[in-house]
């Protein structure tokens, strides 16, 4: 059984080491082979991208070499595949190559989609990637005070990170002893502060005690870099001093141009996690257009199920479980509390007030990610 | 020539029915007719008022069992 994982972030990392060791004895056999295509040879834990931008983490300490973190038995090659061929269950890569499977698991994940918004892309600060991150730390770090405005794309990565980033302005401002200079306004697309019922019960107040403004109803149309003014498709507009940007994001456009999804989201089975009209091709991650969380947490928890079932195929012919919508979100909430958020297809998340131990676990769980995706945790 | 897509967003919590409408009218075509399926209550009124205010056009809503279809047309 040939089976291939294309992409190398958290999704196909834990697909890929957690059927190394499922099929460990069919690989020694030579009766079941994994192979993974990245596009890097790195590897990025993107939620730390939050703590660099506010000046808690260093950007090398984002990185490990993918090689590293897989299983030995596995077949890692640096080669972007630019062709997928799902009729001849092979893909074509950049460097011309062909790889032929029995089994595909895409995971080929998202990128940020700024400039689909006039203005965006040069005028405001977004911490979802490196440069990104590290530019916002040094403009925060020159911000003497003024309109702070947050501002959500649809859809986004990390549906937490508006609150999260919004409780970090609060409390670096307020450490930095110049909160009370700073207007700090949070906009979202829809009627309350966030997508979760209950995440929005829990922050409205603590976004009253902390002073927070906000406004919903607000999806970003147009920002006037010249004049500072960000303004809605709804017809609303704010004038800021720093604009801080959560974008839009898309799936990868190797999956736009293969016509796989539009937008690059190829639609998949909720349950099963197959790619609709193909049942030897999984989706994990990002890469989905379920109606779930884009976040690591719901790919680690899809590639389990996807691991399973691959293996449980090679082993007996069959799939044996199904995806049930499960995340987990920790919520950082200011410099040092945390709660979090746990549910699936069914549940609802039932929060917490946000504390200290909760922080020092996510503080923690920053540097376990290594050894969560490496399938171990 | 418009379309009309249907979006399930049955038994979801995140990013929910409204993101996931506002996701899908972002890729749709002026005229085209998106069905929103949504088992949380709460769309029956969050989706008119977000459609009302941002100008497209309510065409229908209805329960029938548990799940709401909502039907709006884009219009700009």
């Amino acid at each position: 059984m040939r089976i291939l994982v294309v992409g190398g972030g958290t999704g196909g990392t834990i697909v890929a080491n957690n059927l190394a060791r499922r099929l460990a004895t069919e690989i020694r056999a030579g009766k079941a082979r994994i192979t993974m295509l990245s596009a890097s040879d790195q590897h990025m834990y993107q939620p730390g991208l939050l703590y660099v931008a506010f000046g808690q983490m260093m950007p090398d300490e984002l990185y490990r070499d993918e090689a590293s973190l897989l299983e030995t038995s596995i077949k890692f090659h640096v080669d972007p595949v630019e062709q997928f061929e799902l009729d001849q269950n092979r893909v074509r890569t950049k460097s011309g190559k062909t790889y032929d499977y029995d089994i595909l698991v895409i995971a080929t994940g998202s990128r940020t989609m700024s400039r689909k918004i006039p203005g965006l892309e040069e005028g405001a600060e977004t911490f979802y990637t490196e440069k990104g991150a590290v530019k916002m730390f040094k403009n925060l770090r020159n911000f003497q005070g003024g309109k702070v405005a947050i501002v959500v794309g649809v859809p986004h990565k990390c549906p937490i990170a508006p609150v999260e980033a919004t409780f970090a302005l609060h409390d670096y401002f307020k450490g930095r002893g110049i909160r009370d200079k700073v207007e700090i306004k949070y906009h979202y697309p829809i009627n309350r502060i966030h997508s979760i019922e209950n995440v929005a019960i829990w922050a409205k107040p603590e976004f009253d005690r902390m002073g927070i403004k906000y406004e919903t109803l607000f999806n970003v149309d147009e920002v006037d870099v010249e004049n500072k003014v960000v303004k809605s498709m709804e017809g609303s507009e704010y004038k800021y001093d720093m604009l801080v940007s959560i974008p839009e994001h898309h799936g990868m456009e190797v999956i736009e141009k293969n016509e796989l999804g539009q937008n690059g989201w190829i639609p998949t089975d909720r349950y099963q996690l197959t790619m609709e009209g193909h049942d030897n091709v999984y989706v994990v991650g990002d890469t989905t257009n379920l109606p779930v969380s884009k976040t690591g947490s719901a790919a680690h928890f899809e590639a389990e199920v996807i691991a399973e079932n691959i293996s449980s195929i090679v082993k007996i012919g069959t799939p044996v479980t199904d995806y049930d919508g499960k995340v987990y979100c920790f919520i950082e909430a200011g410099r040092d509390k945390a709660t979090y958020a746990m549910f699936n297809y069914l549940n609802p998340p039932d929060l917490r007030a946000a504390n200290k131990p909760m922080h020092w676990f996510k503080m923690s769980y920053n540097k376990m990610y290594w050894t969560s995706v490496r399938g171990l945790l | 020539m418009s379309e009309t897509r249907i979006i399930d967003a049955c038994n979801t919590y995140c990013p929910g029915p409204l993101m996931e409408l506002i996701t899908y009218m972002k890729q749709a075509k002026v005229g085209d007719t998106l069905e929103l399926l949504s088992t949380d209550s709460g769309t029956a009124d969050d989706v008119p008022e977000w459609i009302n205010k941002v100008g497209h056009e309510m065409v229908s809503s209805e329960k029938i069992g548990e799940v709401w279809h909502i039907k709006v047309r884009k219009s700009k």
